[in-house]
């Protein structure tokens, strides 16, 4: 072996374990500390990084637990309850049980119940659509049908229906993070309490326009008529701005409003098929 | 050698069908709708209500703001209620609606065609006359003309610039009024120049309308002055921005009004409209709108009272042809289409453009090959393609540090765009957004 080579190798190691010595020292004293915690908490958590906490990021929701002094204000939509009960056993807290919440697209306005008026050609997106004019029907509330929602949602769980004109929410894929609610620049999402089975009363419609132009608009917009609002033993419904609301938390899913309303504006979904009586209304509201 | 803004700018077909016919009364309407928000600022506030009889010049809506205006009847009759219609601007939006029965003015209008050259009001007077008659910029932006006429404390303009380019395709009615009204488009300069105090005004008109230079240059020996800046053609000279660069070679700086470098722009039919309001005491009710396109009987200019619906304006020139794709509101380049021929004439509509099928549909989008040739064709000196991605994607700060605000919304980059790109969709988008984001912050 050449003296080179030895040289070479000797020289390389001096400097490798004085760079080693010196990382030492400077590793201990710069050392910054994590809770490891943020780690365990991390792992448990989805992973999906969607924003639906109001976080940054699975990382960023995992500090905040672990800095948090009770969980009462967070909440991962995506992972629920169970996410949530694994978290607060990481950090030795109590699980604040939240109800699930699932989107719900307020607008029924499907190609038979409201007709097109106009075409519109421009870029595909409903930002763009909505920033130029009301859309292609009579309707300045309704749905564009363009598909922001769909492609905000990183979920796969919102189906576009071309047969509709309307989007469709998959119940069983919705983790309820709200991306889709800011995509929507008619402001048409709502994030509603999810009942067992998937079972829900809710006034597809947000049409605040006065009756006789709603319904010229569209056969099943809602005309702020009140029928609704009396009917309910539970104040759960409120008309405001020629509007009826459901509050998903008082609403008991007696499905009363449900048969009074003129337009079909209510609508009910996962119920069994009512008593013959009523078969006529059954077909209308699965007709959508 | 004529001269021109140096950046940018493109060259459509003219297309100007209508501008041989001289401008003709429409018949009043059965009805009209008149928007309360026909300007940029505040609406008015309708100060009438259902039932109540007005005449022709009354006021039915007061500004409530400085950057507001008045609205007055154009018609007289009943008011039938105070509604919401959709507008050109696609929403619908608070107006009064309007029941003609016959045609009584208020008694201060002069009704006669002669000509009243003469006027000794103060600049404050005229100002203050401009505001009460609801004057707006009648070339398409509708800002209203008294906030132009003061500007604001330390700036000072020394020239008075008169819009007559008219550079949209297809679009005569300015053409028209300046061969037809000259005298009195020239007499509400000087009522605009004293109203400035300035002693300079140049009236620029593109070379396409030759007849057009020729009189009004004849006729400014008569005032002192005024001149005329013939210039040659080019889209979109009519652009504030771009005809102050033509006319006096200032560049206005980003983020700036015209006033930063001393120049005030009005259009000749917002001169045309001064005239009337303070020599006839007539407020703005009535303008002057092209109605044309290759399929139409007969392309036209018509006087039309604000509220009419704009079928009545496509039936009194032959009628909406088979094959219409689409009926814009404006010109070709900067105008919008309407979704229903309901949409009233507002002080904002310079015409109303009817295209072929074939004409107006669009081509299908493909993906961007960075030609640049958008940015060629800006004549801001932004580029298209980068700021059509920020809006896409949602960037919007970059957008904003890349200037999208200076965006003039000329539609050159979308015209010019080989891959059919819609860039102008997307930046006005993005504008909307950075401007909310701006205003947002202020607050």
């Amino acid at each position: 072996m050449s003296v080179t080579v030895i040289y070479t190798i000797a020289t390389l190691s001096i400097i490798g374990t004085s760079a080693a010595v010196i990382l030492f020292f400077v590793a201990r004293k710069f050392k910054v500390y994590e809770d490891p915690r943020i780690d365990e908490v991390e792992g448990s958590l989805p992973g999906a990084n969607c924003g639906g906490c109001g976080y940054a990021g699975c990382r960023a929701f995992a500090e905040a637990c672990v800095k948090a002094a009770d969980l009462n204000d967070l909440n991962c939509p995506v992972g629920g309850n169970d996410t949530m009960g694994s978290v607060a056993g990481i950090l030795g807290l109590e699980a604040v049980k939240k109800e699930a919440r699932v989107a719900f697209i307020r607008c029924n306005g499907t190609c038979d119940h409201r007709p097109k008026t106009n075409i519109f050609d421009g870029a595909d997106t409903c930002a763009i659509a909505a920033s130029v004019y009301s859309g292609e029907t009579d309707c300045q509330w309704g749905c564009l049908g363009y598909g922001d929602c769909f492609t905000a949602c990183e979920f796969d769980a919102i189906e576009l229906r071309a047969d509709l004109g309307v989007p469709k929410i998959i119940d069983d894929k919705c983790v309820a993070c709200g991306a889709c609610v800011d995509a929507c620049p008619k402001n048409l999402i709502e994030l509603r309490k999810k009942f067992p089975k998937d079972r829900k009363v809710v006034v597809a419609c947000r049409n605040q326009d006065k009756g006789g132009v709603a319904r010229k608009a569209c056969s099943t917009a809602c005309i702020g008529c009140g029928k609704c609002e009396k009917e309910c033993k539970f104040d759960a419904i409120t008309i405001e701005n020629n509007l009826a609301f459901i509050d998903s938390d008082k609403c008991k899913l007696c499905r009363k409003c449900v048969s009074v309303c003129p337009t079909n504006a209510i609508t009910e979904e996962n119920f069994p098929p009512r008593k013959i009586k009523e078969e006529k209304k059954e077909e209308c509201s699965t007709a959508k | 050698m004529l001269k021109t803004f140096k950046k940018g700018g493109v060259h459509p077909p003219e297309n100007k069908l209508s501008a041989g016919k001289s401008i003709e009364v429409l018949p009043l309407p059965a009805s009209v709708f008149i928007p309360v928000a026909q300007h940029i600022g505040a609406p008015a506030t309708p100060v009438v209500g259902r039932g109540d009889v007005v005449k022709v010049g009354q006021i039915i809506a007061k500004s409530s703001s400085f950057v507001s205006t008045n609205i007055h009847s154009s018609v007289s009759g009943k008011v039938k209620k105070v509604d919401f219609q959709a507008d050109s601007s696609g929403y619908p939006k608070q107006g009064i609606l309007i029941d003609v029965d016959g045609d009584e003015w208020i008694e201060d209008i002069d009704r006669s065609e002669d000509l009243k050259k003469d006027f000794d009001l103060s600049g404050e007077e005229i100002v203050k006359k401009i505001q009460d008659a609801g004057i707006v910029g009648l070339g398409g932006a509708t800002f209203p003309t008294h906030v132009k006429l003061v500007p604001p404390k330390g700036m000072k303009a020394d020239i008075l610039l008169i819009n007559g380019v008219e550079c949209e395709p297809y679009l005569t009615s300015d053409h028209r009024l300046m061969l037809e009204k000259t005298d009195e488009i020239l007499v509400g300069i000087q009522l605009l120049m004293k109203a400035l105090s300035v002693d300079k005004a140049v009236i620029g008109i593109e070379n396409n309308k030759p007849d057009a230079i020729q009189r009004l240059t004849e006729k400014t020996k008569e005032y002192n002055g005024v001149s005329v800046a013939p210039l040659k053609v080019k889209y979109p000279q009519g652009g504030e921005k771009q005809l102050i660069k033509a006319v006096t070679g200032r560049e206005v700086p980003s983020g700036a009004l015209p006033i930063a470098v001393g120049a005030v722009v009005s259009n000749v039919g917002t001169a045309f409209a001064v005239y009337e309001a303070i020599q006839k005491n007539k407020p703005l009710f009535e303008r002057v709108v092209t109605v044309t396109g290759k399929a139409l009987a007969n392309p036209s200019n018509f006087r039309v009272r604000i509220g009419t619906a704009t079928s009545a304006l496509v039936d009194a020139a032959g009628g909406l042809p088979e094959d219409s794709g689409k009926v814009i509101s404006g010109g070709p380049m900067m105008g919008r289409a309407i979704a229903s021929l309901d949409v009233p004439v507002t002080k904002g509509t310079s015409g109303i453009l009817l295209m072929e099928k074939n004409e107006s549909t669009r081509e299908e989008m493909n993906t961007c090959i960075r030609c640049s040739r958008c940015v060629s064709a800006c004549p801001m000196g932004l580029e298209p393609f980068l700021l059509m991605t920020l809006s896409e994607k949602q960037i919007f700060d970059r957008a904003e540090d890349d200037k999208i605000m200076d965006c003039i919304e000329c539609g050159s980059c979308s015209y010019t765009c080989p891959a059919n790109r819609p860039l102008l969709d997307y930046i006005r988008f993005g504008k909307g957004k950075v401007g909310q984001i701006i205003r947002s912050r202020k607050k």
